[in-house]
């Protein structure tokens, strides 16, 4: 069976087997993405993270997790009570749902049934999502407005326009794509990715989309709703015990969303990697794309964790400017070019890949090398030791007095490992 | 059965929408009505129709609904007072005139089967309507693009307000701060906040300078209860 006749023909059980499963993997992975980040970030800070719980750590945010479920559930008395408690609800549940069109492997055998490894898929899958992630958004809206609280609201606010913006620029960017495969369902993009991936012959549709997932899902350098210094913590301000966790679910849910649609569109979804399948036959069946899929997966989350932690947050004004006046046209004139070109080919009777990859590679040199070549060049540092206002004079004799020798690197140990170290006259 | 329970959702959220008193609730309740709308679409064998709905409706518009109501006051409620007079009569009659033929009307008509359902999603629903958006209606769908634009554009210009002096960046507002300070002896970094130094910090504590004397700046206008004086530490 091929096409979308596959889904819709599973017994009862099946189906509720496949819901548990996306909801364990959905949740695991937050345990795990959890972990991961503060492992990751820890590193990158020259720490060593979480390494109490469990193996690695690995419990770390199960632990985590029971805490915050036992701590003291508080309401705020401005709070407007139904939409307080329904607000994280709203944000939580369309998380897990995006997640029933995100194919995890082909065909398999499940308990004596060949079923493919997706929960379902329909017409409309990819718009599917886009509408129930527009949901979510509700949930973080009505959470800053119902807490009854400045920053929340602030928060709030912030965050419904970033992902309203957003998402217009990543449903642009999706619209290449559709082109490409010629539907909108997540396992026929996932088909029509057999020979080329998306993410090579649609370049700049890819980059715009990895841009725009992080802004979608507040994450940083974006991370402007629950920006620390200035929001406290943005929606959740006043959220505390299981709401908040619930909250903090969805984002990191959304996360994973985010990154397996990516892998879905852009990177062949569960197909092997690298022209795997074509040395080793068996790389595209059974089980074993679920791991191909997982490992692009995890590739995008690493990229998140990465940004988080090496870059700064972006001003407000900067940020959308970038998303309506950079990210939104790029994209509009790129689908033209897509549309032109994939025309042409089925005019002249040519196939349009080369073309179109060696175009998306084109552009975005261009474009990489612009902003490279905008970048204002560091100057050396100018000190002016004469002093004037508002910097005081250095003191006589340089900046500081009774400074260490410069580090010599004496001869190697001796046997007994006592280091001979040279005299101060010997060193010079 | 869907029907019935997606009928029953919606009006009561129709209903809710009518009575709610908060703003943001009758907002939520119409976010309610679109989504059921979207599932009749999609029991209805429409699955395009389903995502658009609620896409552009619960997505976007209603959004900017909420949006608006939520900047104008978070705790406003509607007053009762006419400001129309006569509404509520016209209102009340046009009311029951609207629901009396639409009963009529709907009570005469006999269901049937549906018919043309298969040959009008022929080879998937969603690229029959892009045949016939961009085809049969191409003009239409131009014209309506063309609308929207227009409006968006409109919309714009009305609210748009030429910039008599030039912005001042960052550099420029630093360069003034130093200018003050050099002329004035104005302060030039940040206010303490309050509680600096003090024996409690909470807002309406003031910071304390380094010779023990109260920085009256460090506590917020509001909070000083009118003890807004320019500048001068006491």
């Amino acid at each position: 069976m091929n096409g979308l006749e596959q889904f819709g023909q599973d017994p009862w059980w099946i189906i509720a087997i496949k819901v548990l499963l996306v909801f364990v993997v959905c949740v695991v992975l937050t345990l795990f993405n959890i972990w991961w980040e503060r492992k990751v970030v820890a590193r990158m800070q020259h720490r060593i993270g979480p390494n109490r719980h469990g193996p690695f750590g690995l419990l770390q945010s199960l632990a985590d997790g029971v805490k915050l479920a036992l701590k003291e559930d508080l309401t705020p008395e401005k709070a407007d009570k139904i939409v307080f408690v329904t607000a994280p609800i709203l944000a939580c549940v369309p998380a897990f749902v995006t997640f029933s069109v995100i194919p995890f492997g082909p065909e398999v055998n499940l308990f004596g049934v060949r079923t493919p490894l997706q929960l379902t898929d329909m017409p409309v899958a990819v718009l599917f999502v886009m509408a129930i992630a527009s949901i979510g958004i509700y949930g973080i809206v009505l959470g800053g407005w119902a807490s009854g609280s400045t920053y929340s609201l602030l928060g709030g606010l912030r965050s419904s326009a970033q992902m309203i913006s957003y998402e217009v620029s990543m449903g642009l960017a999706l619209v290449t794509v559709f082109l490409m495969a010629g539907s909108l369902s997540t396992s026929q993009i996932v088909a029509a990715q057999e020979d080329w991936w998306f993410g090579a012959l649609l370049l700049p549709s890819f980059l715009i989309y990895c841009i725009s997932m992080v802004g979608e899902t507040n994450r940083a350098p974006f991370d402007l709703p629950e920006a620390e210094g200035e929001l406290v913590g943005g929606f959740h301000t006043e959220y505390s015990s299981l709401k908040f966790a619930l909250f903090f679910l969805a984002e990191y849910i959304n996360m994973a969303t985010v990154s397996a649609l990516a892998t879905t569109l852009f990177l062949g979804g569960w197909r092997a990697p690298l022209g795997l399948g074509t040395l080793w036959a068996g790389a595209n069946e059974g089980y074993w794309p679920v791991l191909w899929f997982f490992l692009k997966m995890f590739f995008f989350i690493w990229i998140f964790i990465w940004l988080r932690g090496t870059l700064p947050r972006l001003r407000y004004d900067q940020f959308m400017s970038l998303g309506w006046k950079i990210l939104l046209p790029a994209s509009l004139a790129w689908i033209v070019v897509v549309a032109v070109i994939k025309m042409a080919a089925i005019e002249g009777g040519f196939s349009p890949n080369w073309v179109l990859f060696g175009f998306g590679l084109a552009v975005t040199a261009v474009v990489v090398l612009g902003f490279l070549n905008r970048l204002p060049e560091k100057e050396a540092q100018v000190s002016t030791p004469t002093g004037g206002f508002p910097t005081p004079a250095l003191p006589q004799g340089g900046a500081v007095r009774g400074a260490a020798q410069p580090l010599v690197f004496g001869p190697p140990p001796t046997a007994n490992g006592v280091r001979i170290l040279p005299s101060p006259e010997e060193a010079k | 059965m869907s029907f019935v329970i997606l009928a029953a959702v919606t009006v009561i959220a129709a209903l809710g929408l009518l009575f709610a008193r908060k703003p943001v609730h009758a907002a939520l309740s119409l976010a309610v009505v679109m989504i059921g709308l979207a599932m009749i679409y999609a029991t209805l064998e429409a699955p395009f129709l389903f995502a658009v709905q609620i896409v552009v409706y619960t997505g976007a518009i209603l959004m900017l609904f909420l949006f608006v109501i939520m900047l104008v006051g978070v705790d406003t409620s509607d007053t009762l007072k006419e400001t129309i007079a006569g509404q509520k009569v016209l209102a009340t009659l046009l009311g029951v005139g609207l629901g009396a033929t639409l009963i009529a009307g709907v009570g005469q008509a006999s269901i049937a089967t549906m018919r043309g359902l298969s040959s009008a999603n022929e080879g998937g629903n969603v690229q029959r309507l892009a045949d016939l958006l961009f085809s049969r209606y191409v003009i239409a769908f131009e014209a309506t693009s063309a609308l929207l634009i227009t409006a968006a554009i409109g919309a714009m210009v009305l609210a748009h307000r030429e910039r008599i002096d030039p912005k001042q960046s960052q550099t420029d507002l630093a360069q003034k701060r130093v200018a003050d300070y050099a002329k004035s002896g104005k302060h030039l970094g940040p206010l303490p906040p309050p509680g600096t130094f003090a024996r409690h910090n909470s807002n309406d504590t003031p910071a304390l300078l380094p010779d023990g004397s109260q920085s009256t700046r460090s506590v917020p206008a509001i909070l000083a209860g009118g003890r807004t004086d320019e500048g001068e530490d006491a």
